[in-house]
């Protein structure tokens, strides 16, 4: 019975041995859960490991087509504050210290913590809290930093701009907003970015890449090194430098001229498609937008009744009047209607309509040349009447206008040219549908009459003209026009390097050219001419409902190998020939030759100091 | 006297003693890669916790050394003295000590730094031997029980009040040895079942899956599991656990089928189910006229009653406090700042080394101090962090032999005592590894307790080798004699 006992309790062993197999097989199986099977732990000794400092790259800088820098890269000072490592501390200090109230600072800080506002919001990493301290702000509150545990100061960097014009083009950069950093994972907040400009459109090549370094963090957020001597970091790679196709005179010259004016100047060279200036007026000087002025000046250009943030080179709907009368021209040659020898009467008016729309004193009848010459309204009146109304041409007068349309459209209007700036407009020309339904299908050319003389309907913006210009100085082609002539260790998109043919043959074109050389010869543009350089050009007179008459100009020259073509638009100025024309004499001569003639000086003065504003503003 | 100096060399076990050179050399490493600093000092610089604990270390050889001369029967004479004066000891540690971390357990002599609790195990695995050795002894009757309860809760007392819960609670390991020693499984079976349940119906007493708490489910099925097992391993009825299991898996598989229909509360299928089982056991006792079926239905029934009972006083009678404090303490809550803290940044410590870890002084989550007690408690993480899951898994088997080497060498002893301070030597290993190792993996409640030989610290690696060194003497004494 004891032996028994003994023996059964000597069995106890092995219940006990079971045990200790049985924890050790537990943890193992535990272990290989931890460790095997799930794969966050790893990320999670990283991130609190790894403190992942990123390295900003400079911005690529901007030069201009003769290698003037524009745009370049000054240090600023931004606070930064990581909200985990925020400890309490004088407020009141931390706000004088920066000039901000109590009220600022508690706001700030609740937006940053706002997951609405700020989507990749975390405790661990570092928030922009301020930017752009000044050098004396930036002393000060390096030497109190300390006290203030969490914040710091990042180093970063803004942009200066060499020359207080060019604004549109250059545009400026400033802080992400929350659709860019949802769009693109590349961004956190508090980065910047291109806002307009070229700054925008060609941000990704300008921004470079961010490089990471990764620096130990113990428990206590102390920075314990680098994580194996720098071994993984990635050094920042700074963006590409541009070199624009602006010349930054010219373009200075043409917003002297265009100042206390509202309107346009685009100047292409015709060979390549590069804008050699681009002047939107009013205007302002690109250093309002940078730092932390920016707010607060964007607000007042925005409050501006003349609108000086809009570009109207690129986005302005201005009908193109007389201007549009080369691109019937062309239509008309194209699709036979008119042969450069075909004769149309005018008596002071397309006679057709019993004078309407009217015309000016000139001899009758005429032919193409003469017509482009004296912008003679019923010569174009004439020919639309013969596309559309001879229905032994097309079947129907829809077909004929779809036809007209099409040749319109080959030569850059009604759709984006697909220059390389944001928030460029299409501008409009109507197909036979909208005519259709505007006059239930019932319509003829005497409907429609006045898009004969690039009124009505017809819409295009100041650069659509330039390129309308630029082909027919290239006789037939055109490159799509663009702000960049060269990209640092890139090349162009084909977009611009690849000519494009309308659809209206290269032969016609010089038909037209003649007739506009004959304008400065002997025309409505006698007062481009230039005493050695054979300039071509057309007036334009806008009618607009709004006020008086916008003044308009198109021209090329040399009229042999054209070496600019240009549009410019002044509005409410009256007769093209009064203003934009002589803005177009100076800008080309100022292209060509430099600088301005001693004949032409008068001139100079004389439009650097006329004011032609909306009376509502004056 | 000579003779006998060769003789304990010739007699002693090397086995374990390789054993234990193994685990105190990669403990020691680990130690080296848990304070290991970017701006590290030197590993042997006195100054550095490597560095001073190869002193210890090398002290506790001198140690080993001294107790391989005494006689070996100098440990049966003089345990009850032994006893006696540690328990002397710890009374006057609770006065004298000063406040560190809360405890009152340090006895701080110039240098040297001692926590007399961890010289309290051996002194009460050789009371409770020389007790159960004694002639005529039997554990089974109370007032013989009742003096081993006694030799066993004086020291835990003293430690207690000292508010080191965690090394009074290792007292309660001895009860493996009053087990082998003939105290009634149902006792130790009852205890850990309590304590198991307790802490899984806590853990997660948060968790629902549908209406279904799930840490009570998962506890009912715990019962019903035990009361199956019991069935089988007492009486071997084969066709009763058939019955039983059978039953209950069609009726989770109709439960499961209708949940798709209608919420199904399973804990009420479970209870249900664990009802049915008590009255088919009282059906079969009564047929059979065997009362350990009655035994087991009362088992099954009063742990349901145990578990309600726990929600109940910890649900309503307990304030809100209240409960965050027990849960806390028994790292329940997930407090991110106490003790939730720890597990967590254990976890991931342990997580992220993968298969083979991070390589010796590798790891981040170690250097960088993100796991708080690394070299002291905490200190399996780093083994975990960079040497993996094959260098966590070498440790555990490791420790495994360890302990079963001393389950083997405590029976082979001639003498009742040999036997009881062998296993009182095993069951303290084993318990310091359950509660240890899983603590940092976060299975078991955050009971700050050392990982033998691995934990930084002198006290601790001192203890530890005379416990072992004082066996490994009983054992190569007997063979002496021989």
């Amino acid at each position: 019975m004891e032996n028994n006992l003994k023996y059964k309790l000597k069995n106890r062993r092995y219940i006990i041995s079971a045990a200790v197999v049985g924890l050790v097989l537990i943890f193992i199986i535990r272990l290989f859960f931890l460790q095997i099977l799930n794969s966050d732990y790893k990320a999670w000794a990283d991130s609190n490991a790894f403190l992942k400092k990123t390295l900003y790259p400079s911005r690529g800088m901007i030069y201009d087509r003769n290698g003037k820098l524009l745009v370049y890269n000054q240090p600023a000072y931004d606070v930064i504050v990581v909200m985990r490592e925020v400890q309490p501390f004088d407020t009141l200090d931390f706000c004088s210290t920066l000039g901000i109230s109590k009220e600022q600072f508690d706001k700030r800080i609740t937006d940053i913590k706002n997951r609405r506002l700020n989507p990749g919001y975390s405790s661990y990493v570092p928030q922009l809290f301020m930017n752009h301290l000044s050098a004396q702000e930036y002393g000060v509150l390096q030497e109190k930093l300390y006290k203030f545990p969490g914040f710091y100061i990042q180093n970063r960097t803004i942009r200066e701009y060499e020359y207080p014009y060019a604004a549109h083009v250059l545009g400026s950069i400033g802080e992400v907003n929350r659709k860019d950093l949802e769009e693109d994972s590349y961004y956190v907040r508090g980065d910047y970015s291109g806002r307009s400009g070229v700054e925008k459109s060609y941000e990704e090549l300008l921004r470079g890449e961010k490089g990471i370094e990764i620096l130990l963090r113990d428990a206590h957020g102390r920075i314990k090194g680098k994580y194996e001597d720098g071994a993984h970091d990635i050094p920042p790679v700074s963006g590409k430098n541009l070199t624009l196709s602006i010349d930054m005179d010219l373009q200075a010259y043409g917003e002297k001229l265009m100042q206390n004016k509202v309107g346009a100047i685009v100047m292409i060279e015709p060979a390549t498609g590069e804008v050699l200036c681009m002047i939107s007026a009013p205007t302002f000087d690109p250093g309002m937008l940078v730092g932390r002025q920016r707010g607060k000046n964007y607000a007042i250009l925005e409050k501006d009744p003349l609108k000086p943030l809009f570009d109207r080179a690129l986005m302005s709907y201005y009908p193109p009047g007389s201007t549009f009368k080369p691109a019937q021209g062309l239509v008309f040659l194209q699709e036979g209607i008119i042969t450069p020898e075909t004769m149309y009467t005018c008596a002071h008016g397309y006679p057709f309509r019993g004078g309407k729309p009217a015309c000016h004193g000139h001899y009758s009848p005429l032919g193409l040349t003469a017509a482009l010459a004296t912008s003679c309204n019923a010569y174009f009146c004439w020919g639309l009447k013969d596309m559309l109304d001879v229905k032994r041409r097309y079947p129907t007068v829809q077909d004929a206008f779809e036809v007209w349309k099409n040749h319109i459209v080959s030569m850059g209007f009604g759709y984006k040219l697909g220059i390389d700036l944001p928030g460029e407009k299409r501008g409009y020309i109507p197909n036979s549908k909208v005519y259709d339904k505007l006059y239930n299908s019932r319509w003829n050319s005497s409907t429609i009459i006045s898009i004969s003389i690039g009124q009505g309907e017809i819409i295009a913006t100041p650069l659509q003209i330039c390129n309308l210009s630029a082909t027919i100085a290239n006789r037939g082609y055109f490159h799509t026009p663009h702000i960049v002539k060269e990209v640092e260790a890139g090349e162009l998109d084909t977009l611009y390097t690849n000519r494009k043919y309308p659809s209206v043959e290269s032969r016609h074109y010089e038909h037209i050219a003649r007739g506009m050389r004959e304008a400065v010869l002997g025309g409505t543009c006698r007062s481009a001419a230039l005493p050695d350089i054979e300039v071509c050009g057309k007036t334009g007179t806008a009618e607009n409902p709004h006020g008086k008459d916008h003044s308009i100009f198109i021209g090329f020259a040399p009229y042999d190998k054209p070496e600019v073509a240009i549009a410019v638009f002044i509005e409410n100025a009256g007769f093209g020939a009064t203003y934009a024309v002589p803005v177009g004499k100076l800008m080309m001569e100022k292209y060509l030759k430099g600088e301005i003639s001693d004949a032409n000086k008068y001139t100079e003065d004389y439009i650097i100091n006329s004011v032609i504003l909306p009376t509502n503003v004056l | 006297m000579s003779y006998r100096k060769t003789e304990i060399w010739r007699t002693i076990d090397w086995f374990t003693i390789l054993l234990y050179v193994i685990i105190v050399v990669a403990g020691w490493f680990t130690i080296c890669g848990a304070s290991y600093e970017f701006d590290h000092v030197g590993l042997f610089d006195p100054s550095g916790r490597p560095g001073s604990q190869l002193i210890w270390i090398g002290t506790a050889f001198i140690l080993i050394f001294i107790i391989l001369m005494l006689e070996s029967d100098f440990f049966d004479v003089f345990s009850m003295l032994i006893y006696i004066g540690v328990i002397a000891l710890l009374i006057v540690t609770i006065f004298v000590a000063s406040d560190i971390k809360g405890s009152r357990s340090w006895l701080v002599l110039g240098p040297i730094r001692l926590q007399p609790a961890e010289f309290a195990k051996f002194a009460t695995g050789l009371a409770l031997a020389k007790l159960i050795s004694g002639y005529g002894f039997k554990l089974t009757t109370v007032k013989n029980f009742s003096y081993a309860l006694l030799i066993i809760f004086l020291p835990m007392v003293c430690i207690l009040l000292q508010q080191e819960t965690g090394s009074a609670l290792v007292y309660l390991a001895f009860f493996l040895v009053l087990y082998r020693e003939g105290m009634s499984g149902y006792i130790l079976l009852t205890g850990v079942c309590a304590v198991v349940f307790f802490v899984v119906s806590m853990k997660y007493s948060e968790v629902m899956v549908g209406i279904t708490p799930l840490g009570e489910l998962i506890v009912l099925c715990l019962i019903q599991l035990i009361t199956v097992l019991l069935v089988q391993i007492i009486r071997g009825n084969m066709l009763a656990v058939k019955v039983i299991l059978g039953g209950s898996l069609v009726t989770y598989l109709v439960a499961y089928i209708v949940s798709f229909y209608m919420p199904v509360n399973f804990v009420w299928v479970s209870v249900a189910l664990i009802v049915f089982t008590a009255f088919y056991l009282l059906y079969l006792s009564t047929r059979s006229w065997v009362w350990h079926y009655l035994l087991i239905a009362v088992f099954a029934i009063g742990s349901v009653l145990f578990m309600f009972s726990v929600d109940y006083v910890f649900d309503e009678i307990l304030e809100p406090h209240q409960q965050i404090r027990i849960k806390v303490s028994l790292g329940l809550e997930d407090d991110p700042t106490g003790a939730g803290y720890n597990v967590n940044q254990s976890k991931i410590a342990i997580g992220s080394g993968g298969l083979t870890g991070k390589g010796f002084l590798n790891g981040t989550q170690t250097k960088l101090k993100y796991v708080p007690e690394q070299d002291t408690d905490f200190i399996f993480c780093t083994v975990g962090e960079e040497q993996g899951f094959i260098g966590a898994t070498l440790v555990l088997i490791l420790f495994a032999v360890f302990i079963l080497r001393l389950i083997v060498l405590a029976e082979r002893q001639k003498s009742t005592f040999g036997r009881v301070y062998g296993y009182g030597v095993a069951s303290i290993f084993f318990f310091h590894l359950a509660i240890n190792v899983g603590m940092v993996t976060g299975l078991a409640p955050v009971i700050g307790i050392p990982l033998p030989f691995f934990s930084y610290g002198g006290s601790s690696l001192w203890g530890f080798t005379i416990l072992l060194f004082i066996f490994l003497r009983l054992d190569a004494g007997k063979k002496e004699r021989l």
